[in-house]
């Protein structure tokens, strides 16, 4: 079996996410009930038996590191490989990187000591379930030297116009790579590459004053390198922005959707909080809504999503909204189309409402 | 490596008969409970809360879950460098070997574990227990009172005081006589299973003991009367809280009932005293635009389309369209399909019940139906009740 080491580059990432970045990068933003964005990333490279893996932080990354300790919750606290987190902390004097060549510049030495043969760099915001090995089997069958992964959108949203898109030929080369509004073929920040090759690209780069890995040594080379495209067809949700992270969040209440991001075979791992099972209380009346363990519910809750240790006192009503961590709605206090960042409070018979294509959030630790 | 002052011993290896086939493949403290855990959580989460790092945890009737489950500790906080839990399963010397032949025997083979300590206090546990207790501060209560053994004792209705070890205690808490099961009771104070010793005076006791071929080897028929003869220094410790011994099927389900309560006397929800078990990550639980949940506690990786009525639901369980639960406890990974009715009744793990099968007695009082065979499949037309 060939080896894969992963590298979690957010150095690029768009940040649209307004309040729900106050205080930390989009990778750490709680998404889905009980997970945080990184868990797809982190989980799809364990599922796919990648065992090193290397985080590019730059920015807001204190609760990123809190949140993924050692690594343990993927299995990565080992002693062969493992979890890096590589924060900014640069000081080699001869130093000319710029951009996210910096990262790959001062951090060579995960890409020079890992067993693997091959990396797979992937951002954060495209939740997905990829398995990782099948990208490689395709990369080894066309002989390519990089392949970068897409999925072909049924209808495109806001948040597909950051993104980059491919252009592809019949035999699914990569012939361009823009930001055309009305292709279909968006590109899911997660490239595969072999060491040796990213190795000499790095260099490269660096010596042309290069500042984007992706665009300079890969995009600007199309020519030159055999870029393969690999289509992703499972479940895929591109989150860079508080509009998208609203829609994609209440499409997990679809049977389909959640489904397609969780699976027994390939699940989802995210750091344990020991919380009891919910309770739902006689007063509680709760139809189509994600809720995590260590609830407390006395009210209403409808279309919504529930994060862990969430209270809802009796009388409150819940309508299409999204509530995080330890958040406490008091007795006869009404949301809706509201997104509670962690630790808030709504005291008693508050009313928020927000409008369904643009939810009211709240920024964390708010009372109101 | 420096001494411990407490070390931990969980008695583990009872079969729980009473359970009938709910411990037919395990063995009683590995037994689900309360939507989430294991019994033996509960020993174990109260011996990390009260910085007790430090446990062997004796087994013997069916232990591959318990083994498997315990693992190195870590969801318990007990994989540590010096100390943590130890699995300590009977086994062969020189001399010979064999089962375990008591709770006292049980701690006599271990000696050597105990004294790679050096401990000065040795915490005997039991694995059957459903409770949330400091054992830090009985502690601290056995040293003050400078006695040679301490037993944690709880108030119980005088009515059934006979069916517990009961403690006849003077003013000053030091126990006087013990009852076990007495049918006239002097006292209401029950013996809960939980006894700290100082090691020096234990390990003669032990060694005592073992030499005495009339002996059951049991803590609580040998070891304690012995040490009362000998006018030893035994004190009461009372405890207040809820405690249960979920020895038989209509006490498992109550104790599951009891958390449903307005205010639970158990409370699971204090994030000063978390109760630790494995995790298994799964995603959160799905409420259905069909489904009714009214007074139940539900866990993670559930897809409830139906009718939840006051019931215990564990991970995992999927519930169809049309079905109704009340008053049971439905084991993980349970798969119920449409137009089930479960009235009172505990359903084992992974079992299959297949459209409109019909299970349990609602009659309020009669017995709880039990479903105990793990993985089986319950046909459409089945119905059973107990």
């Amino acid at each position: 079996m060939d080896r894969i080491a992963g590298i979690i580059n957010l150095d690029h990432e768009q940040d649209l996410l307004d309040e729900l970045t106050y205080f930390r990068c989009g990778a750490a933003v709680p998404f889905g009930g009980r997970y945080r964005m990184i868990d797809f990333t982190v989980s799809n490279m364990t599922n796919s038996r990648v065992d090193s893996v290397a985080v590019f932080a730059r920015r807001k990354y204190r609760s990123l590191m809190d949140h993924l300790e050692q690594g343990k919750a993927w299995d990565l606290d080992r002693k062969r490989g493992g979890l890096f987190i590589l924060p900014p902390d640069w000081n080699d004097p001869t130093d000319i990187s710029k951009g996210d060549l910096q990262h790959f510049h001062n951090n060579i030495d995960f890409i020079n000591r890992t067993l693997a043969d091959y990396i797979l760099v992937s951002g954060s915001q495209n939740i997905c379930n990829i398995n990782f090995q099948d990208v490689l089997s395709e990369h080894k069958k066309v002989n390519a030297d990089v392949t970068v992964v897409y999925a072909r959108v049924d209808e495109l949203y806001p948040e597909h116009q950051q993104a980059h898109k491919l252009e592809i030929d019949q035999n699914s080369r990569v012939t361009g790579i823009h930001n055309d509004h009305s292709s279909i073929n968006v590109y899911m920040d997660m490239y595969l590459i072999s060491k040796d090759l990213m190795h000499d690209l790095i260099e490269q780069c660096i010596a042309h004053g290069g500042e984007h890995f992706f665009l300079d040594g890969i995009k600007s080379r199309l020519p030159d390198l055999h870029v393969h495209a690999y289509e992703y067809e499972g479940t895929h949700a591109l989150v860079n922005s508080v509009e998208s992270y609203y829609r994609n969040s209440t499409k997990l209440l679809e049977a389909e959707q959640h489904d397609g991001l969780f699976s027994d075979d390939a699940p989802i791992f995210t750091k344990v909080k020991n919380e009891p099972p919910s309770n739902y209380l006689p007063s509680s009346q709760v139809t189509n809504t994600l809720v995590a363990n260590g609830c407390v519910i006395e009210g209403q809750v409808e279309d919504s999503i529930l994060f862990r240790g969430v209270k809802v006192g009796e009388g409150a009503v819940i309508k299409n909204s999204i509530i995080m961590q330890r958040c406490e709605i008091e007795p006869n206090a009404v949301l809706e189309n509201v997104i509670l960042d962690k630790d808030c409070k709504i005291s008693e018979g508050r009313t928020l409402i927000g409008a369904p294509e643009k939810p009211f959030v709240v920024p964390k630790r708010k009372s109101m | 490596m420096k001494n411990k002052e407490c070390v931990a011993m969980l008695l583990a290896g009872g079969q729980g008969t009473r359970l009938k086939s709910l411990t037919k493949q395990i063995a009683k403290p590995a037994v689900y409970f309360g939507g989430k855990y294991r019994i033996i959580d509960f020993p174990l989460s109260n011996c990390t809360n009260s910085d007790i790092d430090t446990v062997g945890v004796l087994t013997q009737y069916e232990p591959l879950i318990l083994n498997d489950y315990i693992g190195i500790g870590s969801p318990w906080d007990l994989d540590r460098k010096h100390g943590g839990v130890s699995v300590l399963p009977p086994f062969m010397q020189s001399e010979g070997g064999g089962w375990y032949t008591g709770t006292a025997n049980a701690i006599y083979r271990n000696l050597k574990f105990l004294n790679q300590y050096d401990p000065e206090h040795v915490l005997i546990l039991s694995g059957d227990h459903i409770y949330k207790m400091d054992y830090s501060e009985m502690l601290d209560y056995h040293k003050t009172s400078g006695a040679d053994a301490t037993i944690s004792v709880l108030e119980v209705p005088w009515e059934d005081a006979s069916r517990f070890g009961i403690m006849n205690t003077n003013e000053q808490h030091r126990i006087v006589e013990f009852d076990e099961k007495p049918e006239h009771p002097k006292s209401n104070l029950a013996s809960m299973g939980v006894y700290i010793f100082r090691w020096d005076v234990l390990k003669e006791y032990l060694i005592e003991d073992a030499a005495d071929e009339n002996s059951s080897h049991d803590f609580g028929k040998d070891i304690i009367p012995a040490l009362l003869h000998d006018h030893k220094n035994l004190m009461a410790y009372q405890f207040e809280g809820y405690w249960k011994d979920v020895g038989t099927v209509d006490s498992l389900w109550e104790a599951n009932m009891d958390l449903l309560k307005k205010e639970p006397e158990l409370n699971l929800n204090d994030p000063k005293w978390r109760i630790y078990s494995k995790n298994p990550n799964q995603p959160p639980q799905y409420i259905a635009k069909t489904a009714k949940v009214n007074n139940a506690l539900i866990n993670e990786g559930c897809r409830i389309h139906g009718t939840v009525d006051t019931s215990i639901i564990f991970y995992g369980v999927h519930l169809s369209q049309s079905s109704v639960v009340k008053d049971s406890v439905i084991m993980p990974d349970v798969k119920i399909g449409k137009n089930v009715t479960i009235n009172r009744a505990i359903i084992a793990k992974g079992t299959v019940v297949e459209d409109g099968a019909v299970i349990g007695d609602p009659t309020p009082g009669s017995e709880i139906t039990l479903v105990a065979e793990e993985g089986s499949v319950l046909a459409s037309n089945y119905v059973m009740n107990s």
